[in-house]
């Protein structure tokens, strides 16, 4: 009990672990409070560094893509519509597991892992 | 809402000792849990016969939850199929899709290099760490010691952000590839690696005091939800479930995967701790604990022995898939997961998808083991013992208490609350 209660009570006079969101509340306006950050008059936590090669939302570049359909083929979640007419693929976030395989299968580099994770929105399309 | 609350307190209320009808003679009340519960993380449904506040009979029915992730597969290709394998289970998502890869390359005979193994494996131990701190958290919420739990989760948070790091993701961590894994890892990140073996190397020791020195915790589980050594082999019990009533069964001391053959892993029995075994929930505890420390030292082994090279057989997934296309056959992989051991089999017929996937997870194993554990015991400790084995399926939620006339429902919060009623209880007794 004792080994708990010290370790505990270390707890209580640490900071959070959790990372936190950059401020309490959503600002009024979120000019306005970056202005202040940078006059120094506000305060916001900095956000955790993503670490390198985090496999976030993916970008397709529908320039690059050369209509292979190997992405079609590799995705486990079916997350590619093939476009016959312009020849070239729809990317449907909404199923996407974010496994990258479709990235590392793309003959052109159309595909690329973000660093974006923030997904949730009410915006459905 | 306060349902729990209300029919806790009927519940209460009735006196135990209430003079039973002789018409009705019927001492034992059937206690029935589940489908959905909180000590099981996956449903199940337990149907058990309770005198007064003790045990007499365990029956449970399982198939609760079918999601068909086989059927899926088999109408997919084998690429596809390793990131459904890692969605089994997100705790043990490395042996899953491991154990589906090592499954084909058998068929297909395909060499893996030896980097990738050493990369496989320690994927696998840091996910047996993760696995392990956080069933440690869980066991602390269910004999009710919440707080316990939150440091626990701190604790094992760090290794959380060093799989994130290695891989990109957090949890589906999407690295292993049939013939070897997807992601290299970096000379620059092996600082940081060993930076967070050394956090667990010095953070073990606590954790060890809170769990194995505490009394109360000691009192909750010495003794409580016993599997003899006997019953453990007639009911093929696996993993740390096994190991803890003196089984030495583990697969990568017999049948060695990956690098383990290169490594000198021994099954860890509390023999190693306690010098002896009882193959009560306290063992259970002590095994999982000294597994952690076990893989802190198989990872530092691995970047010291780790050689040079190609990570994976085939780089270029389309060529892969042909070749996969082609062969013909069946075979079978089998992991040490952290809750025991996985097996899956797979049939080629050289077609696009398998012809049949099949998947055995470890709790399959460790369930029927909780009838002789759960006999005879209080019903206050039935979270703590069906937890203790780690059981991945969905838990507990409600549990119908029924006396031929009247029924009562005992929620997820009305079992715990009578389980941290009892700690406190011990708490008062041990005198702090
Ligand atoms: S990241 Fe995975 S799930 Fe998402 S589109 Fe690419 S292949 Fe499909
Ligand atoms: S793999 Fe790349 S080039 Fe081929 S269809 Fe997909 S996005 Fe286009």
């Amino acid at each position: 009990m004792f080994e708990m209660a010290k370790e505990l009570l270390k707890q209580l006079f640490r900071k959070p672990f959790t990372n936190r969101f950059p401020s309490k509340h959503v600002p009024k306006s979120t000019t306005k409070l970056l202005k202040n950050v940078k006059e120094g008059m506000a305060k916001v936590n900095r956000p955790v560094p993503i670490p390198e090669g985090f496999r976030g939302k993916i970008a397709y570049d529908k320039e690059k893509c050369i209509g292979c359909k190997l992405c079609i083929k590799v995705c486990p979640a079916n997350c590619y519509d093939f476009l016959e007419k312009e020849r070239k693929v729809k990317y449907h976030l909404s199923r996407c597991t974010f496994c990258a395989q479709c990235v590392d299968v793309c003959p052109v580099n159309a595909l690329t892992s973000t660093k974006e994770f923030l997904l949730s929105d009410y915006k459905t399309h | 809402m306060n349902s729990g609350k209300i029919i806790e307190k009927k519940y209460r209320e009735r006196k135990p000792d209430k003079p039973v009808k002789k018409k009705r003679d019927r001492k034992s009340y059937s206690l029935s849990i589940g489908p959905i519960h909180p000590a099981l993380k996956e449903p199940v449904r337990f149907d058990l016969k309770i005198e007064g506040e003790k045990v007499v009979n365990v029956d449970f029915e399982l198939s609760q939850v079918h999601r068909g992730i086989e059927w899926a597969g088999t109408r997919r290709n084998p690429v596809q199929i390793i990131y459904l394998a890692e969605r089994i289970c997100g705790i043990c998502n490395i042996c899953h899709s491991a154990c589906f890869c090592i499954a084909v390359e058998n068929i297909a005979g395909i060499g893996v290099p030896a980097r990738a193994h050493y990369i496989r494996t320690i994927y696998g131990e840091l996910e047996r760490m993760h696995s392990h701190i956080l069933w440690a958290g869980v066991a602390a919420h269910e004999l009710g010691f919440d707080s316990v739990m939150y440091y626990t989760w701190k604790v094992r948070e760090k290794v959380m952000d060093v799989m994130e790091a290695l891989a990109g993701n957090r949890i589906t961590k999407g690295i292993m590839m049939i013939g070897g894994v997807r992601r290299d890892i970096k000379e620059k990140q092996v600082p940081m690696l060993k930076e967070a073996l050394e956090y667990y190397k010095k953070g073990f020791g606590k954790l060890g005091d809170i769990f194995l020195k505490d009394p109360v915790i000691k009192s909750r589980t010495v003794d409580t939800g016993i599997l003899s050594k006997q019953d453990g082999l007639a009911l093929c019990a696996v993993g740390p479930t096994a190991r803890a009533s003196g089984i030495k069964k583990d697969v990568r001391q017999d049948a060695a995967y990956a690098a383990y053959s290169d490594l000198d892993v021994k099954a860890i029995t509390p023999k190693n701790l306690l010098g002896e075994v009882k193959g009560d929930v306290f063992d259970r505890i002590v095994v999982r604990l000294l597994e952690v420390k076990q893989s802190v030292e198989i990872i530092e082994e691995c970047l010291k022995q780790m050689p040079k090279g190609k990570i994976v057989y085939e780089e270029k997934i389309p060529k892969l898939l042909a070749e996969l296309r082609s062969v013909e056959g069946d075979g079978i992989g089998r992991i040490e997961a952290p809750r025991g051991e996985v097996i899956h089999y797979v049939k080629l017929v050289g077609e696009e998808s398998p012809f049949c996937w099949k998947v055995r997870a470890p709790t399959y194993n460790n369930l029927l083991p909780w009838g002789p554990m759960l006999m005879g015991e209080q019903v206050a400790d039935v979270p703590i013992i069906a937890a203790s084995t780690d059981p991945c399926m969905s838990c507990t939620n409600r549990a119908v208490v029924t006396d031929g006339n009247n029924e009562e429902v005992l929620d997820n919060e009305a079992m715990r609350r009578l389980s941290v009623e009892k700690t406190n209880a011990l708490k008062r007794r041990v005198g702090r």
